[in-house]
């Protein structure tokens, strides 16, 4: 059985290819950038709606396979910016109606649990998964994808991101912002948010766009920006992972690509006897393939969904999902 | 000294008052001891450490003048983040509350309900409230324990999760019970709380309902 996913829920537009087996025929996508400021979400939506056919197509040929061979449209049904998912929804509720094939529609942060399993090789992790629009420590217990930690407030790579576009980065900051990390030297007293199991960010930016404007050096405030909100990401991380018993932590999200994250949950797991994974960039980055590998799971645990079914989303939480196929 | 908890961020010991105060009584301690962390850098761990044991100190104290029983605080070594506190020597309600006769667990119920309502009053949350940190003592006195997550909040989310949290507790080990149980606490709750409690119970309610926290399997994890 092959399926297309389609994922549209922020800046990226992807389309990914896969069969039932787990094998990735194809993971395309093209990605959005706000001349100025952070994303609009029309001028996304608008830029996914130019690209979807391009994208759709360049899949379709990476993937070797003709149109009629698909069986089955997945599509990110949310959560995410309104004007987007709706784009991503449209495209894909016209290709099921042109191939005559179901559609299933497949939460977005499920979803990168869900390829983070499959290519990062992993049972039943304890995950982190960190982007622009999410901050969410999440593990498995019976039947649903439990959220033991999240943000309160911005998510972990919004704040790297708003934070290097504030002192005059280009986009993408998260990168810029680790590169100045890496040279900074002089640890500055940040606002260290744990409330329980959730985590801030919003006090911690603010005050290291304050230390800049003091006269710090943006090394020096990189590096400590960095250090204080990971410290709090693994130490929520560590709490879910001795409390779940789990054997293993896998890391997702735009900002696994970040090297002090991984090296610092890296270094937790290895205390707790626990394996540590991160899958390649392409899978922990917002993909085509995560929602077309998570729609054949659904699908073939006997997801069945009706056209009117497939409004978006916008705040579709993460353990509202019911997982039939644990 | 012998290791009776291993936690994700203390270890607890029981030690010998004279060998842990070098005083001349004898008699049992617990010795709380926040481990370092190498994940993150010494400046952010011993700065937590250190904040974490002056508070989890703070709040015994400040619960104890509410009138809450907790462990009493014989020392506080923030550099070392240690806290020497006094063992109570009891069971964990986890392990006695379904046991218990009738009346006698009814009684615990609203003594559980009172004492949360008076913690909330002075500003204090829990957030950790579970029937294993509850020890009744041989005396029927019951022990509030382990304020390692407990903070000075006010707020409705952070008294709600704190009720929520016990009623969960509740439900995964005392089944049998639980309905009861968590009807009496929080009728006693409302009663010693006065106005205000209506909102507190109804967040609590909310945040069941939400999903976000797992039924705990109680476990000395921390």
């Amino acid at each position: 059985m092959i399926c297309l996913g389609i994922e549209g829920t922020a800046h990226t537009f992807g389309v990914g290819i896969a069969d039932h087996r787990g094998r990735i025929l194809a993971n395309r996508w093209k990605t959005y950038v706000p001349e100025s400021g952070g994303i609009h979400p029309r001028e996304a939506a608008q830029f996914h709606a130019e690209h979807a056919g391009d994208v759709i197509q360049e899949a379709i040929e990476k993937a070797g396979i003709s149109p009629s061979e698909i069986d089955l449209i997945a599509f990110s049904q949310g959560p995410g910016l309104g004007p987007v998912l709706r784009t991503a929804a449209t495209a894909a509720r016209v290709l099921s109606a042109w191939l005559n094939v179901p559609i299933v529609g497949v939460n977005h942060c499920v979803a990168h649990v869900e390829i983070g399993r499959l290519t990062g090789k992993v049972k039943d992790p304890v995950t982190i998964y960190v982007s622009g629009g999410n901050t969410q420590i999440i593990a498995f217990n019976s039947g649903r994808y439990r959220v033991f930690g999240e943000t309160l407030d911005i998510p972990l790579g919004n704040c790297l991101d708003v934070f290097a576009r504030k002192i005059g980065l280009p986009h993408p900051g998260g990168p810029k912002v680790e590169e100045l990390a890496e040279r900074g030297r002089k640890y500055l007293r940040l606002p260290y948010a744990v409330k329980g199991m959730d985590m801030s960010f919003s006090g911690l930016l603010s005050e290291a766009l304050k230390l800049v404007k003091r006269g710090e050096t943006p090394e020096d405030v990189a590096y400590s920006l960095q250090e204080t909100a990971f410290a709090a990401v693994v130490e929520v991380a560590e709490r879910a992972l001795a409390h779940t018993e789990k054997s293993e932590v896998l890391l997702t999200g735009g900002v696994a690509a970040n090297r002090r994250l991984r090296e610092m949950l890296r270094s937790m797991a290895e205390d707790h006897g626990a394996r540590f994974t991160v899958p390649p960039d392409e899978f922990c980055q917002d993909n085509g393939a995560m929602i077309a590998w998570t729609g054949l799971l659904a699908y073939r645990s006997g997801w069945r969904q009706k056209l009117e079914e497939t409004q978006v989303r916008q705040r579709w939480r993460t353990d509202e999902v019911e997982i039939t196929w644990r | 000294m012998e290791m009776i908890k291993k936690g994700a961020e203390a270890d607890l010991y029981l030690a010998d008052f004279s060998s842990v105060l070098h005083a001349g009584k004898s008699g049992k301690v617990v010795l709380k001891l926040r481990v370092p962390k190498r994940y993150r850098i010494r400046e952010i761990d011993s700065w937590l450490r250190k904040q974490r044991t002056s508070l989890e100190a703070k709040l015994m104290i400040d619960a104890k003048k509410a009138g809450v029983p907790t462990p009493t605080v014989l020392e506080v070594r923030p550099d070392d983040a240690s806290i020497v506190m006094s063992f109570c020597e009891g069971k964990q309600l986890k392990k006695v509350l379904d046991k218990l006769p009738a009346k006698k667990r009814r009684q615990i119920c609203r003594k559980i309900g009172r004492y949360i309502a008076r913690l909330h009053l002075s500003g204090i949350v829990h957030g950790d409230l579970t029937t294993s940190n509850i020890i009744l003592e041989r005396n029927g006195r019951l022990v509030l324990i382990d304020f390692g997550l407990g903070d000075y909040d006010s707020s409705v989310e952070a008294r709600g999760v704190d009720l929520h949290l016990l009623r969960r507790a509740l439900e995964s080990v005392h089944f049998r019970i639980a309905d009861e149980a968590y009807r009496l606490v929080v009728r006693e709750y409302r009663r010693t709380f006065g106005k205000g409690a209506a909102e507190i119970i109804r967040r609590a309610e909310e945040i069941s309902k939400r999903g976000r926290y797992v039924a705990r399997e109680e476990r000395a994890w921390r």
